[in-house]
C-alpha cells in the first residue's frame, strides 16, 4: 500500500473522502477538434480521432492536467486517471489498440504528478490516484446480434488481457483501481481477475474499488443485475468501496445506494451524474440541486467516498465538498457471513 | 427480490444430460431453444438454483456448457436465479464461469486426485468469484462412513479456509448420498452415514453449507417412482433437520411427507433409517402396492400361476427358478412360435430380462439367479434340437449379445468365482467360452483367436495368479490383441489391476471387475455405444488408483530387520518344557469318513461364496437373505447327504510330527530325536512394522519354536478327489447350480477336514490338550491351544514354502494333492499347513516387509533376488 493510501485510510474512518467529478465533460467544455485530438504526432493517424478523450493524454496533457487541477484546488482527495478507454479493445475503435499501454501509462503519470504536487502544497490533506478502469465498449453477457442472442464478439480471456495491459501499464503509479461504470458485470470479474494476474505478476497488490451502473429507472445494470446481485458477484474482488455511479442522478440513485449500503461490508463510493441529461445531452443539475440531493445521503450515513460523474464541474464537487466536510462517515454494517449467489437477482440463505 | 430465507433449497436436475434423457437429446441435437424451455419450465416449478450439466460423451461440453449459458444470459426469466455449473470435468467448469456474470455455484471440486490440484481450482474459483460443492472423495475413494466423510470435509475445510482463503460460508459439502435398499448389507447404513456426518459437519465447520443428489438414495427403485419419491420425502424430513441446505431434485415432483401412506412412510423410514435387518424386504413387500395407481395389487396363489398364459407361466418359472413344468411349459410356447428361436428370444428372454433387473436392483440374489439359470438352460436345451434342424434347413445362428472367454490362469485351479459370473453372464446373454482351471497364457490367446471372442476374464485366487494375469495381459498386448480385459478373484484387487495389469495391455480396455453382480454392467457397458467414455473412465480411475497406491507406498513406516528381530516374540525358554508328538514321522489318512467333517463345517464363508453377506446361523433368519439363504441351505444339505451316503469325493490327509529347534527366522527339522540330520529347513517372514511404543511383537513363525529343542507337525488334508469329474458332469447336464453348489461344499469339506484333523492333533496325535472341550463357534473363533498356519498365508505368505512340506510330507503319493507350478494344490479342495503347539502361539500378518530381510531370506533359501522377489510382490514395501 502507498503512504498516501495509508493516509485515506485513516481518514476515511474520521471523514468523507472526496472524489473528482467527471473528466470527460470537462474535456468536452475544451471544445476541441480533430487537430487538437491528433496533435504533432498523430497528424497522419488513418483514422478520426475526435472524442478519442484519453489520447488527450499523448496529444494534450495540459488540458488533462488542468482537468485534475481543478478538482484538486476545490478539494478532491482522489482523482481518477483519464484512461476510462485506455485498453487495447477499447482504443481498437481509433485502430489504437498498440497505444493503450502507453496512453494509460501517461494518463497515470499525469495523474500522480498532480496529486504529489498538491500532496506537498497541503501536506494535511495527501492526495490519491485511483487508475480509472472502465467497462470497455464490448460486453461479456449482451448479443451485439439481435437475431442471435447467444452471439458474443469478444471472449472472458479476450477482455482479461486487455485489462491485463491496462492495469499493469499504472499499476506502480497508482494508489488504487477504480473498476468503473460496470454495466456489464461479466466485464467486470474479468477485470477483477486481471487486477489479481498483475498483482500476482508484480509482486505487490492495489486496493480495488468497484463502481456499477444502474442504466435507467428499471434499477438494473445494462446486463439486468439489481445492485445488491451486483454486488454480490463482485465481492470475492474484497473492494475497499463499492457503489455506483454515471446515467443516473443523484435522487434516482438513491434507493439503490441506500440497498448497497446496507447490503456491503465494504466503503460505498457513489459519484452521480448532475442529474438526468437534457435533450441536447448537457447536465443540467447546479452545483446547490447536486449537493442538496446528496447532503441526504450524507445525513443518512449511506457514503464514505463521494464526488461526481457527467456534468460535475469543480464547483459542483465544492459545493458537495462544504456539506461533506460536517457530515459523519458511514460505519461499515456488520453482515453475518452465509452463503449468497445470485443470478440476475440475490440470493441468500437464512443465516 | 428473491431472497429466500426458506430453509431448504431446490436445485433443478431436468438441465442436466445425465439425468434427463430428454435434455441430452435437445443438446446433442442442437435444439437449444427447446433446452432453454426446460431451463425456464424448472424456474417456473420452483427451482431456486438451476443445476446445468452438459457431461456426455456424445457432447462437446465446453462448448455447448458456453453456448446454453450465453443464451441464457439474454433470458432475464430464467438467468434470474443462481446458476449451477455442473461437471466432472474442471475444463467445463472454467468454460461456464467464463459466461456467468452471477455468483454461481460450481459443482463439484474434490480431494480425489490430492491436494495440489484441488488448492490450484480453488484459487481460480476465488478469483472467478464462484461457490463451490467439494465432494466427499478423497485419493482413498468416495466416503461411505460417517466419520471418513467428515474426515474429508474436515480435510477441504481447512486447506480452503487456511492455504486459499476462500470465504467458508461459500463451501457447500457434498457428502454423498448413496443408494439405500439396494440388497447388499453394506449400503444399509448409507443415510444415516450422510446425516451423521451433516450434524458434525454444521457442529465443526463454520458456515459451510451441505448439498447432494437427492435421487441416488432410491436407486434400487428405479421404475417406482411413488416409492421413490416417498424415500426422497422421508430422506429430506430426516436431512434437512441434519443439517442439509440443498439438494438436487426434480423441483415439480416431491411429495409431502404426511401425504405418504402410513404403513409405506413407515416401511421406508425403516430402510433410510436402517432402524431393522429386514427392512429392505419389508419395504419390496409393499412396494408393488404403491407402483401406479396405488391400488393393492392381487397376489398370485403358489399354484393359480399355472393358469396364467405360457409366457407369464415362463417368466414366473425362470424368477422363482421352478423347474418343474419348464419342459411342457417351453414346447407349447414352442408350438405357438413360428420358430424355436422365437421363444428363446421371447418369453424366455423377457422373463430372463425380470431376472436381470430384480438383480440389479438388489431384489433377487445369486443363488435365486444361478436357480433361474439352471431353468433357463433347461428350456433352451429342449429347443436346441429344434434350432438345429431348423438351422439345418436355413443357416442361422442363434442371437448373442456377445461371446467372452473366461479362464482361471496357470497354476491356479480356483473356479467357483469364474463359474458364477460365467452363469450370470450366460443369463444375460452372452455366449461363455469357458476354458477351465489352470489354463497356461498361449492356449487362452489361441482359443481366444479360434472362437473369435469379444472380450476375456481372467480368475484367480492365489497371489501368484496375479502375475500370471500381467503375463497374460503383456502377451495380448504383444500379439495385439484389441479386446477387453476383465480381471477378477479373491486376490486381484483394484489397485493390482491398476497398478500392474492395466500399463501391461493397453491396447484396449483392462478392468477389474469386483463380483459377480458387476460383470453383467461392466460386460455391457464395454461391448455397447458408450464403450469409450467408459473405457475413459475407467482408465482415469486407475490413473487415480496408481496414484493414491505410490502416494500412499511412502507413507508405511517399517523397522529394519535387525530392529525387527531384537523385538522378537519370546518366552522364558528354559523353564519351557515343549510336548512330545504320540509318534515321530507321518501317519496317513485314506477314505476318511465324511460324515465325522460335517460338524466342523463353518458356513459362513458358504454363504459368503454366494454373495450372501452375513454370519451362519443368523443369516437363515436374516429377514434380507433369509429366504435365499434357508433354500440355499437347504439344498447345500441334501447334497451333503448324497456326497457322504454315496461317497462323491475321496477324503484323505496325511500328517507328521518331526523334532525340530529355532534357527533365527528359520525352523530347522530334524529327521530323528538324534537331532543330527537336517530333514528340511523352514523358512520365516518377520514382520517389520514399526511398533515401537506398542509393547507388542515383531512377529515370526519361528518365535514358537525353542531354540533348545522343540517340536514341529505338518499336514496336508484334502476333500477333493474325485470332484473334478462330478463337477464336470454337473456342467455338462448343464446345472450350473449343481456344479457351484458342489465345489463350494467340497471346498467347505476340506476346511472343516483340517479343523477336525488339528482338534485330534491336540487331543491325541501331538496329545498337548487331552482334555479339550471346544466345540462349533469356539473352533471357529479359533480358542484353542496351537496354531495351523499355512504357506501362501498372513502368517508366512511365501507359497514356495509348500515345497517342503509336501516333501518332507510325500503328501502328493499319501493324499494325492499336487502341486501346480505357482504352487497351488490341486484338488482345490485341499487344505496344508504346519502344526505348532506353544500355548501362546498366536495367527498374525507379515505384512509388508523391506528389501533388508528379502535380501537376507534369499540367502537363506539360497535363490534368486529376482525369484523371491516375484513370489512375496504383493507384501514388498518398495
Amino acid at each position: 500500500m502507498t503512504k498516501v493510501w495509508t493516509q485515506i485510510e485513516t481518514a476515511i474512518g474520521e471523514r468523507i473522502i472526496m472524489l473528482d467529478g467527471a473528466m470527460g465533460t470537462m474535456l468536452q467544455q475544451l471544445s476541441l477538434g480533430e487537430a487538437d485530438f491528433r496533435g504533432a504526432r498523430f497528424v497522419d493517424w488513418p483514422s478520426p480521432l475526435k472524442g478519442n478523450n484519453d489520447l488527450l493524454c499523448l496529444t494534450k496533457p495540459e488540458a488533462v492536467a488542468a482537468v485534475h487541477n481543478g478538482f484538486l484546488e476545490v478539494g478532491a482527495d482522489l482523482i481518477e486517471t483519464n484512461s476510462f478507454n485506455a485498453t487495447s479493445i477499447s482504443q481498437a475503435d481509433y485502430d489504437m489498440q498498440d497505444l493503450a499501454p502507453e496512453i494509460a501509462r501517461t494518463s497515470a503519470q499525469i495523474a500522480r504528478d498532480c496529486a504529489d504536487e498538491w500532496s506537498a502544497k497541503t501536506p494535511e490533506k495527501p492526495r490519491a490516484v485511483l487508475a480509472s478502469i472502465g467497462p470497455m465498449n464490448k460486453t461479456l453477457s449482451i448479443s451485439p446480434k439481435v437475431e442471435d442472442p447467444g452471439f458474443r464478439d469478444v471472449s472472458f480471456d479476450d477482455v482479461r488481457q486487455s485489462y491485463e495491459g491496462q492495469i499493469h501499464a499504472m499499476i506502480d503509479l497508482v494508489d488504487a483501481l477504480l473498476i468503473e461504470t460496470v454495466f456489464d458485470t461479466l466485464n467486470c470479474k474479468a477485470a477483477i481477475m486481471a487486477a489479481r494476474n498483475v498483482f500476482q505478476e508484480v509482486g505487490y497488490e492495489r486496493p480495488i474499488l468497484i463502481s456499477g451502473t444502474i442504466t435507467d429507472r428499471s434499477g438494473r445494470t445494462l446486463s439486468g443485475q439489481t445492485a445488491e446481485a451486483f454486488w454480490l458477484s463482485i465481492a470475492h474482488a474484497r473492494p475497499f468501496a463499492v457503489g455506483l455511479n454515471c446515467a443516473l442522478g443523484a435522487e434516482e440513485m438513491r434507493p439503490h445506494i441506500a440497498a448497497l449500503s446496507k447490503a456491503a461490508p465494504a466503503h460505498i463510493i457513489a459519484f452521480p451524474n448532475a442529474g438526468l441529461p437534457n435533450a441536447f445531452g448537457e447536465y443540467d443539475e447546479t452545483p446547490a440541486d447536486m449537493s442538496g440531493h446528496l447532503s441526504d445521503w450524507i445525513d443518512n450515513r449511506f457514503v464514505n467516498i463521494l464526488g461526481g460523474c457527467c456534468g460535475s464541474t469543480p464547483a459542483h464537487i465544492k459545493a458537495i465538498a462544504a456539506y461533506a466536510q460536517k457530515g459523519t462517515p458511514r460505519a461499515l454494517p456488520e453482515i453475518k457471513p452465509t452463503l449468497r449467489l445470485a443470478g440476475l437477482e440475490p440470493f441468500d440463505i437464512a443465516v | 427480490m428473491n431472497t429466500s430465507t426458506t430453509q431448504f433449497i431446490n436445485i433443478g436436475e431436468r438441465t442436466n444430460v445425465a439425468g434427463s434423457a430428454r435434455f441430452k437429446k435437445l443438446i446433442v441435437n442442437g435444439d437449444f431453444d427447446k433446452a432453454l424451455a426446460v431451463a425456464r419450465q424448472q424456474v417456473e416449478s420452483g427451482a431456486q438454483i438451476i443445476d446445468i450439466n452438459m457431461d456426455d460423451g456424445l457432447i462437446d461440453g465446453e462448448a455447448a456448457m458456453t453456448r446454453f449459458l450465453q443464451l441464457l444470459a439474454s433470458e432475464p426469466d430464467i438467468s434470474r436465479v443462481p446458476i449451477m455449473i455442473d461437471s466432472s470435468k474442471w475444463s467445463v467448469i472454467e468454460a461456464g464461469l467464463k459466461c456467468v456474470q452471477g455468483k454461481s455455484v460450481v459443482n463439484s471440486i474434490s480431494l480425489k486426485e490430492g491436494e495440489e490440484p484441488f488448492l490450484e481450482q480453488a484459487r481460480k474459483l476465488r478469483d472467478y468469484g464462484a461457490a463451490t460443492v467439494i465432494m466427499a472423495f478423497d485419493e482413498q475413494g468416495q466416503a461411505e462412513t460417517a466419520d471418513h466423510k467428515f474426515e474429508i470435509c474436515e480435510r477441504a475445510y481447512n486447506l480452503l479456509v487456511d492455504k486459499v482463503g476462500f470465504p467458508p460460508e461459500d463451501i457447500i459439502f457434498d457428502p454423498n448420498i448413496f443408494a439405500v435398499a439396494t440388497g447388499i448389507e453394506e449400503h444399509n447404513d448409507y443415510a444415516v452415514a450422510f446425516f451423521n456426518a451433516c450434524k458434525r459437519i454444521k457442529a465443526n465447520l463454520p458456515h459451510a453449507r451441505i448439498s447432494g443428489g437427492l435421487s441416488n438414495v432410491s436407486f434400487a427403485f428405479r421404475g417406482n417412482n411413488p416409492v421413490r419419491e416417498a424415500m426422497h420425502s422421508v430422506f429430506l424430513y430426516h436431512a434437512i433437520p441434519a443439517g442439509l441446505d440443498m439438494a438436487i431434485v426434480n423441483a415439480g415432483q416431491l411429495t409431502i411427507y404426511d401425504d405418504i401412506p402410513k404403513e409405506l412412510r413407515e416401511r421406508v423410514e425403516d430402510v433410510i433409517l436402517n432402524r431393522r435387518a429386514d427392512a429392505t424386504d419389508r419395504l419390496l413387500d409393499v412396494a408393488e402396492k404403491y407402483r401406479g395407481d396405488g391400488k393393492v395389487k392381487a397376489q398370485v396363489s403358489d399354484t393359480k400361476w399355472r393358469d396364467a398364459p405360457v409366457s407369464k407361466r415362463l417368466e414366473h418359472a425362470l424368477v422363482r427358478g421352478i423347474t418343474e413344468f419348464i419342459v411342457k411349459d417351453t414346447e407349447e410356447a414352442r408350438q405357438g412360435s413360428e420358430r424355436p428361436l422365437h421363444v428363446i428370444e421371447g418369453p424366455l428372454m423377457d422373463g430372463m430380462n425380470v431376472v436381470g433387473d430384480l438383480f440389479g436392483s438388489g431384489k433377487m440374489f445369486l443363488p435365486q439367479v444361478v436357480k433361474s439359470a439352471r431353468v433357463m438352460k433347461a428350456a433352451v436345451a429342449h429347443l436346441m434340437p429344434y434350432m438345429e434342424a431348423e438351422k439345418e434347413e436355413l443357416g442361422t445362428a442363434g442371437q448373442s449379445n456377445g461371446k467372452i472367454l473366461m479362464a482361471t490362469v496357470k497354476g491356479d485351479v480356483h473356479d467357483i468365482g469364474k463359474n458364477i459370473v460365467g452363469v450370470v453372464l450366460q443369463c444375460n446373454g452372452y455366449d461363455i467360452v469357458d476354458l477351465g482351471v489352470m489354463v497356461p497364457a498361449e492356449k487362452i490367446l489361441a482359443e481366444a483367436k479360434a472362437h473369435n471372442v469379444d472380450m476375456i476374464g481372467l480368475s484367480g485366487l492365489i497371489t501368484p495368479s496375479l502375475d500370471e494375469m500381467v503375463f497374460v495381459g503383456q502377451e495380448m498386448q504383444r500379439l495385439g490383441f484389441d479386446i477387453p480385459l476383465l480381471i477378477g478373484g479373491a486376490t486381484t484387487s483394484k489397485t493390482h489391476t491398476a497398478v500392474k495389469i492395466e500399463p501391461a495391455y493397453q491396447a484396449d480396455a483392462t478392468v477389474y471387475v469386483t463380483d459377480a453382480s458387476r460383470a453383467v454392467g461392466v460386460v455391457g457397458a464395454l461391448l455397447g455405444d458408450d464403450k469409450d467414455s467408459y473405457t475413459g473412465k475407467i482408465k482415469d480411475e486407475y490413473v487415480k488408483a496408481r496414484k493414491a497406491h505410490f502416494a500412499g507406498q511412502s507413507k508405511k513406516s517399517r523397522v529394519s530387520l535387525e530392529a525387527a528381530r531384537d523385538n522378537a516374540w519370546t518366552t522364558d525358554w528354559a523353564s519351557y518344557t515343549p510336548p512330545r508328538p504320540s509318534f515321530l514321522g507321518t501317519k496317513n489318512f485314506v477314505n476318511y469318513d465324511l460324515a465325522a467333517l460335517r460338524d466342523f463345517i463353518d458356513w459362513t464363508p458358504f454363504f459368503a461364496t454366494w454373495e450372501l453377506k452375513g454370519r451362519y446361523p443368523a443369516i437363515l433368519e436374516s429377514e434380507a437373505y433369509g429366504e435365499a439363504a434357508r433354500d440355499l441351505f437347504y439344498d447345500a444339505n441334501a447334497m451333503l447327504d448324497k456326497i457322504i451316503s454315496e461317497n462323491w469325493v475321496e477324503a484323505r490327509a496325511v500328517i507328521g510330527f518331526w523334532p525340530c529347534e529355532q534357527n533365527g527366522d528359520d525352523i530347522r527339522v530334524f529327521t530323528d530325536e538324534s537331532r543330527s540330520e537336517e530333514l528340511t529347513m523352514f523358512h520365516g517372514l518377520r514382520q517389520q512394522i514399526d511398533k515401537s511404543g506398542k509393547g507388542r511383537p515383531n512377529y515370526c513363525l519361528s518365535d514358537y519354536v525353542s531354540p533348545n529343542g522343540d517340536y514341529i507337525g505338518g499336514f496336508c488334508v484334502t476333500a477333493g478327489l474325485g470332484e473334478a469329474g462330478r463337477a464336470q458332469g454337473f456342467k455338462e447336464a448343464g446345472d450350473d447350480y449343481n456344479a457351484i453348489l458342489f465345489q463350494a461344499l467340497t471346498d467347505r469339506l476340506a476346511e472343516a477336514f483340517a479343523e477336525h484333523m488339528h482338534k485330534r492333533v491336540r487331543m491325541e496325535f501331538w496329545g498337548y490338550a487331552p482334555d479339550e472341550t471346544a466345540v462349533g463357534d469356539d473352533l471357529i473363533a479359533e480358542k484353542y491351544a496351537g496354531i495351523r498356519p499355512a504357506p501362501g498365508y498372513p502368517a508366512q505368505p511365501d507359497h514356495t514354502e509348500k515345497a517342503a512340506l509336501f516333501r518332507i510330507l510325500d503328501a502328493t503319493e499319501a493324499a494325492g494333492v499336487t502341486l501346480t507350478q505357482s504352487f497351488a494344490m490341486h484338488p482345490a479342495s485341499s487344505v496344508s499347513g504346519l502344526y505348532f503347539s506353544h500355548p501362546d502361539s498366536v495367527y498374525f500378518g507379515v505384512g509388508k516387509i523391506e528389501k533388508d530381510q528379502v535380501k537376507d531370506y534369499t540367502a537363506r533359501k539360497d535363490m534368486d533376488l529376482a525369484d523371491v522377489e516375484r513370489w512375496l510382490a504383493p507384501i514388498l514395501n518398495y
